[in-house]
């Protein structure tokens, strides 16, 4: 038996934050490729901690819904589930290129494949593209459009960062948007300062984050000048300096995201047969919407 | 009447021959012929032919065999589940009885459990917020998949999210219906995650506790500072952190973490089914808020109230504590923690900066 455990952060306060996990795990567990698929998190229950031991199957797949390498990759995270042997060094990663490595947990007799984060696996970027196709409502946009994949800075973790540009540079290799730009919340190129970095008229700005929160519907909103009070919402498109701005939301709130989760369990060793294949397909209509915008 | 069906025979049959027990069965193979015993009744030197007609005769020892023993389910499923209807208390006809008359009542946290017979058998489980007990399930909104808990139960009856999952605040209004022992067990899953597991490790002896101290070592990053909260000089802030956040009125969870392993808390942990085995994230959160706050010396402040403000301070912080804030009537005035008498004491007390009675918080005047 296989399973697949998603790790999340989650929120005491936040009741949406978990929501895009579980709509992930749901989407999984329809493909019907794992026995078992379960969620786990740092802020709420199941927590990291024991999360493990409501797992059935021997063979664990262990995938961080996070952006990218750092503090809860390296260190929270193999330390809760018990990963006694973690050592980073295992990983031999560059900031963006951890793949998986294969551990015991010290509380349950299973094999756990320790998975790098989604945010930093290649198909992320499809994941990206997907969403401007979402929120501009075109499956084709790239023609006359220009796109902004958007985190924190350095500030907090260097790797962060890494991983927006990984992105920017490799949808900046598809040809597919007149232009494309790594922007960062708090250092530049900034957010605030978004219409100066693009000749483009329209421009489709994704934040590289998990779920939607304080950052991606108060704080970068603002920033962007998209509305002065995130409560009174805003226009998607909105008009920033002459430019228009599709403001997309949380990239992680995208359906497609479920591929990510099962391409990293599959890059880790896990039969996943034709799931992503069907994923891929049966996200495209999902994603169709373009409500996420609306700011509320 | 609960009929055992072909497929249950053919099983019986076939497993007689290495043994049978279960609840109270017993079938052997002998030189001289099967043997087939039950509280009541005892036959040797069967045939197989009569071996299966004595069977069929005893459909509630039959069946309630093939049920736990030849369904695959994990372990911890399985306890649990004959935990439920009590299978290690009860013998196989008072629990068939029970079934038959109007099923089988559990509980679990804040969750009612129903259990009714099924075919041949089978139980069918039903799960509702017990304040919901005397609703018929129709009346709730009801629901079969397991997966529709997350969002259901979210929020309390309030509308306010629910971060802690065991806290007593599930909302009502609800049912889930028609579920089988795995779908049963998965819906108490996403109500109280990893209570069953827990439970089960710990009725084998085998629950793996945590306690305070070893856990607020463990923390980084900004959790790194709690362990300093723990200067040597006894355990009563942990104790308050108990009596704060764990109490049963606060979490269902039976604490059975302590200070250390040497060290038990003075609060009562609680009388929970399933026990909570180490600090979870929020008393964690907490305990890095109390650490930074109670870094603070106390200083002495002097405050002029009448005796019965005294009183109503002592009443709002009640109040406020035991989550009755909303419980206070509009006009009831005699209630200190009424809203007109609050706002009376700050008209009175506070100053232009809400400071009460004028006083400054600093020493320095601010
Ligand atoms: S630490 Fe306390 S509040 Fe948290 S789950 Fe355990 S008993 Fe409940």
């Amino acid at each position: 038996m296989q399973a697949l455990v998603i790790v999340a952060h989650g929120s005491h306060l936040n009741p949406d934050a978990s929501t895009p996990t579980y709509d992930h795990a749901d989407t999984i567990r329809e493909a019907g490729v794992f026995d078992e698929v379960k969620t786990g998190f740092w802020k709420e229950e199941p927590s990291f901690r024991e999360v493990l031991r409501t797992v059935e199957s021997e063979e664990v797949y262990v995938v961080p819904l996070f952006i990218s390498e750092g503090y809860f990759t390296e260190e929270v995270i193999p330390r809760e589930l018990r990963l006694d042997e973690w050592d980073l060094d295992e990983w031999d990663s560059d900031g963006t290129s951890a793949t998986h490595t294969t551990l015991e947990a010290a509380d349950v007799e299973k094999t756990v494949h320790y998975c790098g984060p989604v945010g930093t696996h290649d198909a992320m970027s499809d994941v990206i593209v997907r969403r401007a196709e979402s929120v501009t409502g075109d499956p084709d946009v790239g023609e006359g459009f220009a796109l902004a994949v958007v985190g924190h800075g350095t500030e907090r973790n260097e790797n962060s960062a890494k991983a927006v540009r990984l992105h920017a540079d490799r949808i900046e290799g598809m040809d597919r948007f007149e232009e494309v730009k790594a922007l960062f919340m708090d250092e530049d190129p900034e957010i605030d300062d978004v219409a100066d970095f693009f000749e483009t008229t329209d421009v489709v700005v994704v934040p590289l984050f998990v779920s939607d929160g304080y950052h991606t519907q108060e704080d970068i909103p603002e920033d962007m000048g998209l509305t002065d009070d995130y409560r009174t919402g805003w226009e998607t498109p909105s008009d920033v300096d002459g430019h228009r701005i599709w403001y997309a939301g949380a990239v992680g709130t995208e359906a497609l995201t479920a591929d990510v989760l099962i391409e990293r369990a599959a890059d880790a060793g896990a039969n996943v047969g034709d799931a992503i294949e069907e994923i891929r397909r049966k996200t495209r209509s999902a994603g169709a919407d373009a409500e996420a915008g609306a700011g509320d | 009447m609960t009929d055992v069906n072909d497929t249950q025979l053919d099983a019986l049959l076939s497993a007689a021959d290495d043994g049978v027990e279960c609840d109270g069965l017993s079938v052997t193979r002998t030189d001289g012929g099967y043997r087939f015993e039950t509280p009541e009744e005892t036959h040797t030197g069967l045939s197989q032919p009569a071996l299966r007609e004595l069977a069929a005769q005893n459909p509630w020892f039959v069946s309630n065999w093939y049920h736990w023993n030849r369904t695959d389910r994990p372990d911890t499923e399985r306890a649990y589940l004959r935990w439920l209807e009590g299978a290690d208390e009860r013998t196989v006809p008072e629990r068939y009885e029970w079934l038959a008359d109007g099923g089988i009542v559990a509980s679990w946290g804040e969750l009612r459990i129903d259990i009714a017979p099924g075919a041949d058998g089978e139980r069918v489980y039903t799960v509702r917020n017990g304040a919901d007990g005397e609703v018929a399930p129709e009346e709730l909104d009801v629901r079969t998949d397991p997966a529709d808990a997350r969002g259901l139960l979210k929020r309390d009856d309030r509308g306010r999210y629910r971060p802690l999952k065991t806290a007593p605040t599930l909302p009502t209004g609800w049912a889930f219906v028609d579920l089988d022992g795995p779908a049963l067990a998965e819906t108490v899953e996403y109500v109280y995650p990893a209570t069953i597991a827990n439970w089960y490790l710990e009725r084998r002896g085998d629950l793996d506790v945590n306690h305070w101290r070893e856990t607020m070592e463990r923390q980084s990053g900004i959790y790194g500072v709690i362990k300093t909260w723990d200067r040597g000089e006894g355990h009563e802030h942990v104790d308050w952190v108990a009596e704060a956040c764990c109490d049963d009125s606060q979490c269902l969870k039976r604490r059975e973490w302590q200070y250390d392993d040497e060290t038990e808390l003075d609060v009562d942990g609680g009388d929970g089914a399933f026990p909570c085995r180490e600090p979870c994230s929020l008393v964690v959160t907490a305990a890095r808020k109390w650490t930074k706050l109670e870094g603070e010396r106390s200083r002495t402040y002097e405050f002029e109230l009448t005796p019965s403000e005294k009183e109503q301070i002592e009443e709002i912080i009640g109040t406020v504590a035991d989550g009755d804030v909303e419980d206070v009537r509009e006009a009831d005035i005699y209630d200190g923690a009424n809203r007109y008498r609050a706002r009376f004491l700050r008209a009175k007390r506070f100053d232009d900066e809400d400071r009460l009675c004028g006083v400054p918080t600093d020493e320095d005047g601010v």
